[in-house]
């Protein structure tokens, strides 16, 4: 009934400009086309691989004299340098206790059987014996995959940057979520955090922090600290009033409503907070291998790098293990802090915390001492099976597959990347910014289009227009796909219930992941070539594009579907008139959180063939002289993104009003 | 309703002692600037509308004046949006009142700094929620220990008080229970032993029983009824429902729009309106279980035959029925042996009838 007075009235209240936007639309397309088959190839920007534009030489210098002044400038020597020195020692003593050797021992303090045996009793202590299992079958594991220390080395990063991010993330939090001034201070921070493409800032950060442990671990806590300071205030923030309201009645303090009401009734979403902090800290930690940063991360980009697959794949595996490990051990640990411990008697658990700390201490005091409990027994073969299996399986899907595989990367290629990119990034500079600005005036509202010239300039600026065309390109056909797949697996998940059931945790699972594993089976598949970086960012960016679009189409009243089914709607009448129109704000912000997956996963893609922007960072963080140029490409890639996320909500909230318009 | 719960006063109110709460002038107005409302002739006169046109505040509370008499039930009754709630919560300034006076025991409670607040809603004052506002994470015991553990009272101490009130309510045997395995009724005893558990001067009593099915609410407020008998504490109640304030209430103000529409007993808010709109909220009263023989007697004329039975001016028509229509000449009305009326057939059936043809 909405989408029939939603249309009707905009079409008698306005019906010219309901006409004319699409005609506007094309006829910019039309002209640039014409334009382009004219000038194509003129004023292009192009930049060979090796050149440096002045800006980039200036980035160098400016690398050069901070890496001169590290040791002389107030602001390093007493601000930056103190927090890589206080990260460092922290990286050190964790990395001492389970990871490297220390303390002049050859061999790390805890061995494999002291972190077995904690862990397991951690995780049943804060959670339950399920997972307890789970965690010590997943630790043996990294050992007989011959992986122990990379794991660990991953594993002490990501407890560090864990570590910090609560320190201050849940007192901000709890902060922001007892006070609306500072609510109000820190979303917008908290937002542009959100929207920044996550694997950008590597780049800045190794101008201050160098590279290595440390900076990898300040890298993760930026990322990983947000989801700990927005989860836990919403928790405050969500906690129902009564309870805190009859608290007051009874003469609290300040401090007694928060430590009687509001933390207790909010803990369980400040475990998920957590759960999502350290999720979010595992992800980036591989990733942060980019900047040397030590672990499982650095065998996969390793062995990415010599396009080893198998090698790859094993890394990948153990990374995927302690993703579900970590996972399970903290929404366990949600679901006890909700409902309590069960039904075991106080007395005999009492007991068994003390039994079972005691075995913990002596499978810990035996690491230390034995060596054979110490290092993982050698003749662990794991990790070769499963890389020979891997390999196997790589060359058979090449040999086999490629027909099919070749044909959809060939299809996708021909059909849309390259034509879209030859006409991105083929066409004068001047004639494109002059494109996108009008397109930002025409779907958009002027204030867009503004913001749009600032980035085309900005763009230009950078030296690197060209290769931001071209990844502006992969960026475009990713997220076609993306949407493409949002509403089609969407659509059914909001449909069926049984879709829903089957498809929703594969796709939780797939979000909880680090986004570097994805990129192995991808390679495996499609080699390396700009295609594998597209899939990788369709990989990425889907579930969350799904996920929204399914919960758009659940959020569509019952009554409302009923009504187009008693009006004799068939089932693609239903979808096309009713749901899919409904679920409009859905579509569009699935769009735009596609969009920024994708654009986060283009640095990554510069690993496996992207080119462009993406290979320009991944440069810049190994060779010196393209220190600068890859810098340079990192705030273009925001530049991006900040462009495409103003247009696409300036469009959101355009036909937002014309739709409210239509309706009041 | 029974006869006996339905009027007689059951604290023992005394016109003359001195209030225990004394509202005077109370405001409470939201939205922007909001303090220069109540000061202003031209801005207070205003109706709500006008009100948030002229000046984007809502008044909930307008110039309320009220006393609350030592062991009384007070029923502050009104529909939603009325601001009934809202003036439960000025009186401990759970919500800040804008301006007027709120006497305690001698005391201005708004003129209060925070320490002397805290320290009057932990001894003086409690409050029973129509939510309830338990928290789940915690046992019956340690729910109803809560004020008192808010207080800094030991363990100990909390549990044996928190048992006592618990069987004082009917609880016993669900110490160790947590909310959510109780009923809303049994959740709301709870919340009852929790404001009792403080013996606190002054109970408030926010639309209680407004979430419970109507056979449960009826139990509830029995219970209230037999817990004022037993312990006799002062209580200020808050309702939407007429019946439910004239059963308890010795006596009832109505608010409309922020404002005192009417303040007196049950049997002077339907035998005297103030005006239209009480008498449309409580038309649909059975009369004759509220109003008592004062209310439809007589003078008496020259005609009447003044030897028929004799009744007293506060018995309930209901209960005098069978005696009027059982005589066979007017029943005389008397108070300390002076004659105030006559009752006759005419004056009983009048209410009783007119009452269930209006029904």
């Amino acid at each position: 009934m909405a989408t029939t007075t939603m249309t009707g009235a905009s079409t008698r209240t306005t019906p010219r400009r309901r006409i004319t936007k699409p005609l506007a639309v094309v006829g910019v397309l039309a002209l640039w086309f014409v334009a382009w088959t004219l000038l194509r190839g003129q004023d292009m920007l192009e930049l060979p691989r090796a050149t440096l534009t002045e800006l980039h030489h200036w980035l160098n210098d400016v690398n050069d004299s901070v890496g001169a002044s590290r040791n002389s400038n107030p602001l390093f020597l007493y601000f930056f340098n103190e927090i890589r020195a206080v990260m460092d020692a922290l990286v050190t003593f964790v990395q001492g206790l389970i990871a490297q050797p220390a303390y002049g021992r050859p061999v790390p303090v805890l061995g494999w059987l002291g972190v077995v045996a904690l862990v397991s009793y951690v995780s049943w202590v804060f959670a339950n014996w399920r997972v307890a299992l789970l965690a010590a079958g997943g630790f043996i594991l990294f050992g007989l995959q011959g992986l122990w220390q990379e794991s660990m080395d991953t594993l002490a990063l990501t407890l560090v940057a864990v570590f910090v991010s609560l320190l201050f993330g849940i007192p901000l939090g709890i902060l922001a979520g007892v006070s609306d001034r500072f609510h109000r201070l820190i979303t917008p921070v908290l937002d542009l955090m959100q929207t920044m493409p996550t694997f950008v800032y590597l780049a800045p950060l190794t101008l201050v922090f160098l590279i290595g442990p440390a900076s990898a671990t300040i890298a993760t806590l930026i990322y990983a600290m947000p989801p700990a300071i927005r989860i836990t205030a919403h928790g405050i923030r969500s906690v129902p009033a009564p309870p805190v309201e009859a608290t007051d009645s009874f003469g609290a303090t300040r401090r007694q409503r928060l430590t009687k009401a509001l933390l207790p009734l909010s803990k369980r979403t400040i475990v998920l907070g957590v759960n999502q902090t350290i999720m979010a800290a595992l992800a980036m930690v591989t990733v942060a291998a980019l900047i040397d940063a030590p672990g499982l991360g650095k065998t996969v980009i390793k062995a990415l790098q010599t396009t080893d697959v198998g090698t790859a794949f094993n890394a990948g595996v153990a990374i995927v293990v302690m993703a579900i490990v970590l996972d399970r051990v903290t929404t366990a640990a949600s679901v006890r802090a909700e409902q309590g411990g069960g039904e075991v008697d106080p007395r005999i658990r009492r007991l068994l915390l003390a039994g079972f700390g005691l075995v913990a201490a002596v499978c810990s005091y035996l690491s230390y001492t034995y060596l054979w409990a110490s290092e993982f027994p050698e003749g662990g073969q794991l990790g070769e099976y499963l890389s020979q299996g891997a390999t196997t399986v790589t060359t058979w899907a090449q040999h086999h597959l490629a027909d099919l595989t070749s044909a959809v990367k060939d299809g996708v290629t021909i059909a849309l990347l390259n034509p879209l990119e030859a006409l991105l990034a083929e066409s004068p500079w001047w004639l494109m910014g002059a494109v996108i600005v009008l397109l930002a005036a025409l779907v958009g509202n002027l204030r867009a289009a503004a913001v749009a010239a600032v980035c085309v300039g900005l763009l230009v600026g950078s030296g690197l227009w060209n290769a931001s065309m071209v990844t502006l390109a992969m960026t475009l056909v990713a997220t076609l796909l993306v949407v493409t797949l949002g509403v089609v697996v969407g659509v059914w998940m909001g449909r069926s219930n049984r879709a829903d059931r089957v498809i929703r945790p594969v796709l939780d699972a797939g979000q909880t992941m680090p986004a570097f594993v994805y990129l192995i089976p991808v390679v495996a598949l499609f080699s390396v070539s700009r295609f594998s970086a597209i899939v990788a960012g369709v990989v990425y960016a889907a579930p969350v594009a799904i996920k929204i679009v399914a919960d758009g189409v659940r959020a569509i009243p019952e009554s409302t579907v009923e009504a187009a089914t008693a009006a004799g709607s068939n089932t693609w009448q239903t979808i096309t008139k009713v749901q899919l129109p409904m679920a409009r704000q859905s579509l569009l912000l699935a769009t735009n959180q596609g969009l920024i997956y994708v654009l986060s996963m283009v640095v990554i893609g510069g690993l496996v063939g992207a080119g462009a922007l993406g290979y320009e960072v991944v440069a810049g963080f190994s060779q010196g002289q393209l220190y600068g140029k890859g810098l340079a490409a990192g705030a273009a890639i925001v530049v991006l993104g900040i462009m495409l996320d103003r247009i696409a909500r300036a469009a959101g909230q355009r036909s937002d009003r014309a739709s409210t318009a239509a309706q009041s | 309703m029974s006869a006996d719960t339905a009027v007689e006063p059951r604290g023992q109110v005394n016109e003359a002692q001195t209030p225990v709460i004394s509202v005077r002038n109370l405001w409470k107005v939201f939205g922007p600037n909001a303090e220069r409302v109540p000061g202003s002739a031209e801005l207070a006169g205003l109706s709500r509308r006008e009100l948030r046109e002229r000046a984007r505040c809502t008044a909930a509370v307008r110039e309320v004046s009220f006393d609350v008499a030592p062991g009384e039930v007070f029923v502050v009754m009104g529909l939603s949006g009325s601001g009934k709630s809202t003036l439960v919560r000025c009186l401990t300034r759970l919500i800040e009142p804008t301006a007027g006076e709120v006497v305690f025991e001698g005391e201005d409670i708004l003129r209060a700094d925070k320490r002397r607040l805290r320290e009057l809603r932990r001894r003086k004052f409690s409050m029973v929620f129509q939510h309830f506002g338990l928290l789940p994470y915690r046992t019956v015991v340690d729910n109803v220990g809560y004020g008192l553990e808010i207080r800094g009272a030991g363990r100990a101490e909390r549990i044996r008080r928190a048992n006592e009130v618990i069987d004082l309510v009917g609880l016993d045997g669900y110490e160790n229970a947590y909310p959510d395995q109780l009923s809303g009724g049994m959740q709301q005893r709870v919340g009852l032993a929790r404001a009792l558990a403080g013996d606190p001067d002054v109970l408030f009593f926010d639309e209680p029983f407004s979430a419970l099915d109507p056979l449960i609410r009826r139990d509830m407020q029995n219970e209230v009824i037999r817990l004022h008998r037993q312990v006799g504490k002062t209580m200020v109640f808050i309702t939407h429902d007429l019946s439910e304030a004239l059963k308890l209430g010795d006596r009832i103000l109505l608010m409309r729009d922020g404002n005192v529409v009417q303040a007196g007993t049950g049997d002077e808010l339907v035998g005297a309106p103030a005006d239209d709109y009480v008498r449309d909220f409580v038309q649909d009263v059975p009369r004759a279980d509220v109003l008592t023989l004062r209310w439809i007697m007589r003078p008496s004329r020259d005609s009447d035959q003044l030897d028929g039975p004799e009744l007293g001016p506060g018995m309930i028509v209901r209960d005098a029925v069978r005696t009027v229509l059982a005589a066979d000449r007017p029943v005389r009305v008397v108070e300390n042996g002076e004659l105030l009326g006559v009752v006759g057939h005419e004056e009983v059936l009048d209410i009783v009838a007119g009452n269930q043809a209006g029904a």
